[in-house]
């Protein structure tokens, strides 16, 4: 935590940290407790005047059939997400850690992903599935399948994980192929000598070997797709048809700065706050248990 | 050059106290090695004359000053560290200059002095180097020029030669000494080998648990060590301790035999022999029980037991020798080199 | 690979091709997109293959009005993304590694409160919070600033976590030989610590640099003044407008344009952006 010798204490560590400090006094804490106190508070339509209610913006949200169904969304989308660009990720790296030459040049090809920002990656997959002129559609068309996410939600949903999940395939490649590439030579040639097969190896070897990352990845994964996913629903769907892929992040802005209910908004907010900083406790917990060793 | 004093010094970490009560002066020019086992406590007693960690309570002089308050740049030492800490980005000219840089002298100057300093210890050639392209032993010279061009009043080693093969480490270590002659210059050396501290120092401070186990030169920890603690640790291979009973004169072993000697103790006592003054000897009184023998070549170590009792005990002989286990061979020493300690551990 | 099985090499490489086409895709298709004219792009099927249209796309593109008149050019945009790119990792790398540096070097009263707080509240991502500290930026004038764009994302207990983490790293006998040889704590910092953390700076300043370059509510919210639109921001208005005149391969070639600057430095980076990522998102 600290050096065992240090400096001695004068104004200058203080004035190191303040320009941190300042800002995140005056954009981060001070716009967290204004969230804080806004969800206390309701404002009537036209804005003229609010009124002090307690907890009734969250008694509200807590009956509320449609921020239930949110909630919901947002947990299985961020399942399907980890799930499909994690599954996708460990698969690719463990064939890129079996190549011998070369397995640099297929990380360099397979990371670049990372670098799109989300709404872009919205954008390009809106366009391969474009219902009129995408390539998707068109091919599917062949098999007698109809596409069209406009008018289907599931297809919709579909969609915004597909472009997730692309996206972050990149990510999850990476910390794989690091985590596979740091497993000891002799253990796998012990394996070998001992008559295991390359999947049998796969199984039985690789795959618990790297279940600290998969834990890891899990967890970034699904802060992922729980807060950084609002550029692809925006780019793709603005959350709709209907509401079909209206996830958490996604709503606060649309009640907040469409729908304009401040109070709301704040208080989804606050629920969001709290969802992340667990998160965040659980990747920090496994990440100090994992400094130890 | 400076001498230095400490006087009652005592250090704690919160509730903990690690140093009790040292004193202690040493004098200009000489040569001190601070000895003990690890956690004894003797790198945080350099770190305090060297100005990184505080003084709990007693007082630091150097010359004449006080300089528990002063920082270490201030206190005119130099400290050769034991990994060296060389800064890894600079050449070894930068880093050896970097002192009188911050000191602002002149670029010439400081050009001069590294260079000399270089020619002292024979690194010239690797001036423009970087620390990682150089060996460990290198690096080891390195960061002695370090320290020789800032010409302190005061140099400290915190184990500087432990991170060296054997052979170099006897090489440094004579060199160490050459120059701390040729310089005059006022040290204190800390390690946890007791045949560097003996080879090395003018005179040796024990350090054990925190306290000042004897303060002496290497011959007089040798012929008349101050604890069982000084007494086990200077020497090679270790002094053979035998429990005894005392009364009036006479030492008893555990096995009957009585020993004259010289004392006035009384009671549970702990008799100590070196391997090297076990004599062999027609009717001595201590009869050993042959185990093992250990060929060094110049001479062989016999490991056995005191007969009649469990008492390990190590015969040192000179040459070769060829003894079958089992056999009883008796012993004899002169009264000037037993060693007697009474139930606490401190000389008779 | 242990076993020498000829096959299962060739399945290998075959079954990395496949994973390395399915990622490239979307990419491919997008600057195949930018190769074309406007009129083939709404015809079924669209091309799999480039055209060539590519520099009258990227001319008009880069310095015409976008696709719909009001917008300021691509150069202009990809001008404030980059200002906002370098600001933002900029800013973030300097107030970071100060704080870590006064964290780890110094003593001093509510040390670990200062740990906490930016530890703490700098988790929360703008999304959460977006609406208070948009009323924040609007009531100190930052609307429509390179100022309103950077500042509020520019603390960061990402990159203060890892320069603590570096920074323990170092031996504590280099801070000790700086005391001895009588430097002080900002020498000590430009001298020493700087230097030694440089591939640390470095690979963060990768990560930054995405992250700041690829920022797209909030410059949504922040900006009103078409010029001061980034690259990433303005595709949503192009997607809108295609909904009234579909410009595909306008939009293709500014979704081009926005991609390359990041994936340039991805790759040519990318040994210092995989250290980076490894040792930053812990």
């Amino acid at each position: 935590m600290l050096k065992r010798v240090h400096f001695p204490s004068s104004l200058l560590p203080y004035l190191l940290v303040a320009p941190q400090i300042i800002i995140t006094l005056v954009f981060f804490m001070w716009p967290a407790s204004q969230a804080i106190y806004q969800s206390f508070l309701i404002e009537d339509a036209f804005g003229l005047s609010t009124e002090f209610v307690w907890f009734e913006n969250f008694e509200y949200l807590w009956n509320d059939k449609h921020y239930h169904a949110a909630f919901i969304r947002t947990g299985f989308f961020s399942l399907a997400v980890a799930f499909l660009s994690m599954s996708v990720a460990l698969i690719l790296a463990a064939y890129a850690d079996r190549v011998i030459k070369g397995a640099m040049t297929y990380r360099t090809l397979l990371i670049w992903p990372y670098a799109v920002a989300p709404v872009l990656a919205g954008a390009l997959w809106l366009f391969m599935f474009n219902p009129t002129i995408g390539i998707f559609p068109y091919l599917l068309k062949y098999i007698g399948y109809d596409w069209n996410h406009y008018l289907n939600g599931n297809q919709a949903m579909g969609l915004i994980i597909m472009a997730a999940a692309w996206k972050q395939v990149a990510y999850n490649f990476l910390f794989y192929l690091a985590a596979m590439q740091s497993i000891p030579k002799s253990i796998i040639e012990a394996a070998a000598i001992d008559g295991a097969g390359p999947m049998k190896r796969f199984w039985t070897l690789i795959l618990p070997l790297v279940s600290p990352t998969t834990f890891f990845l899990l967890v970034i994964n699904a802060v992922y797709a729980f807060f950084d996913t609002f550029g692809i629903v925006h780019a793709i769907t603005q959350g709709g048809p209907a509401g079909s892929t209206t996830i958490l992040v996604y709503k606060v802005f649309n009640d907040g700065f469409i729908g304009l209910d401040l109070g709301g908004s704040a208080a989804q907010s606050v629920i969001l706050m709290i969802l992340v900083i667990a998160m965040t406790a659980v990747q920090f917990g496994y990440f100090e248990k994992k400094v130890e060793y | 050059m400076a001498s230095i004093t400490l006087d009652n010094l005592t250090k704690t970490y919160g509730n903990t106290e690690v140093l009790h009560h040292i004193e202690g002066s040493i004098n200009d020019g000489e040569f001190v090695v601070i000895v003990g086992p690890s956690g004894c406590g003797k790198s945080t007693l350099l770190r305090m004359v060297a100005g990184l960690e505080t003084v709990t309570s007693g007082e630091i002089s150097i010359g004449d000053k006080m300089v528990n308050d002063l920082e270490p740049a201030d206190r005119d030492i130099a400290m050769v560290f034991q990994n060296y800490a060389l800064y890894p980005h600079m050449t070894v000219e930068q880093n050896m200059g970097y002192g009188l840089k911050i000191r602002k002298l002149p670029k010439a100057e400081v050009r001069q002095r590294v260079e000399e300093a270089a020619d002292i210890l024979e690194i010239r050639e690797y001036l423009p180097r970087k620390p990682r392209q150089l060996s460990g032993g290198q690096r080891q010279r390195v960061a002695m020029g370090r320290a020789i061009v800032r010409d302190p009043q005061v140099f400290l080693f915190d184990e500087p030669l432990s991170n060296l093969d054997a052979k170099l480490r006897v090489q440094m270590r004579l060199e160490i000494r050459k120059l701390q002659r040729r310089l005059g210059v006022t040290a204190i050396y800390v390690t946890h080998d007791q045949v560097e501290a003996m080879t090395l120092g003018d005179r040796l401070m024990v350090l054990n648990g925190g306290y000042v186990e004897q303060f002496g030169t290497p011959i007089e920890l040798y012929e008349r060590p101050a604890s069982l603690f000084v007494a086990g640790f200077i020497g090679s291979p270790a002094m053979n301790f035998l429990p005894a009973s005392a009364a009036a004169g006479i030492v008893t072993l555990e096995n009957g035999v009585a020993l004259e000697m010289d004392n006035t103790a009384d009671g549970k006592t702990t008799l100590g022999i070196r391997p090297e003054h076990l004599v062999l000897s027609q009717d001595g009184p201590l009869r050993l029980v042959v185990e093992l023998l250990e060929q060094l070549g110049a001479n062989t170590l016999i490991h056995g037991v005191l007969e009649g009792t469990d008492t390990q005990v190590i015969a040192s002989m000179n040459g070769v020798q060829s003894i079958e286990a089992g056999t009883v061979l008796s012993f004899d020493t002169p009264t000037r080199d037993l060693h007697l300690f009474d139930g606490d551990g401190k000389r008779i | 690979m242990i076993e020498k099985r000829p096959l299962l090499t060739v399945l290998t490489h075959i079954f990395l091709i496949l994973g390395v086409l399915m990622v490239a895709l979307p990419i491919w298709i997008t600057f195949v997109g930018s190769t074309h004219e406007a009129e083939r792009m709404l015809q079924k099927p669209i091309p799999m293959w480039p055209g060539d249209q590519f520099l009258n796309n990227f001319n008009s593109t880069f310095f015409g009005a976008g696709s719909h008149g009001d917008s300021a050019p691509v150069w202009r945009m990809m001008l404030n993304s980059l200002v906002v790119a370098l600001m933002i990792a900029g800013g973030k790398i300097a107030i970071s590694i100060i704080s870590a540096f006064a964290i780890v070097y110094f003593k001093f009263p509510f040390r670990m409160g200062f740990f906490w707080m930016i530890f703490i509240t700098l988790m929360l991502p703008v999304e959460v919070r977006i609406l208070p500290t948009f009323e924040v930026v609007a009531n100190l004038g930052m609307i429509d600033s390179y100022w309103g764009l950077t500042i509020p994302l520019i603390a960061s207990a990402t990159a203060t976590f890892m320069f603590r983490q570096v920074f323990l790293t170092i031996p504590d006998e280099m801070l000790e030989s700086a005391r001895i040889d009588g430097a002080g704590p900002m020498r000590f910092f430009w001298d020493i610590l700087l230097p030694l953390s440089r591939t640390n700076i470095a690979a963060m300043f990768v990560i930054l640099f995405i992250y700041g370059w690829n920022q797209y509510l909030w410059p949504l919210l922040i900006t009103t003044d078409s010029d001061m639109t980034t690259i990433v921001m303005s595709i949503k208005q192009m997607l809108e407008s295609a909904e009234q005149t579909p410009e595909w391969n306008i939009i293709m070639m500014t979704a081009l344009l926005a991609m390359i600057p990041p994936i340039f430095v991805v790759v040519a980076m990318q040994k210092l952006f995989v250290q980076g990522l490894t040792e930053t998102d812990k």
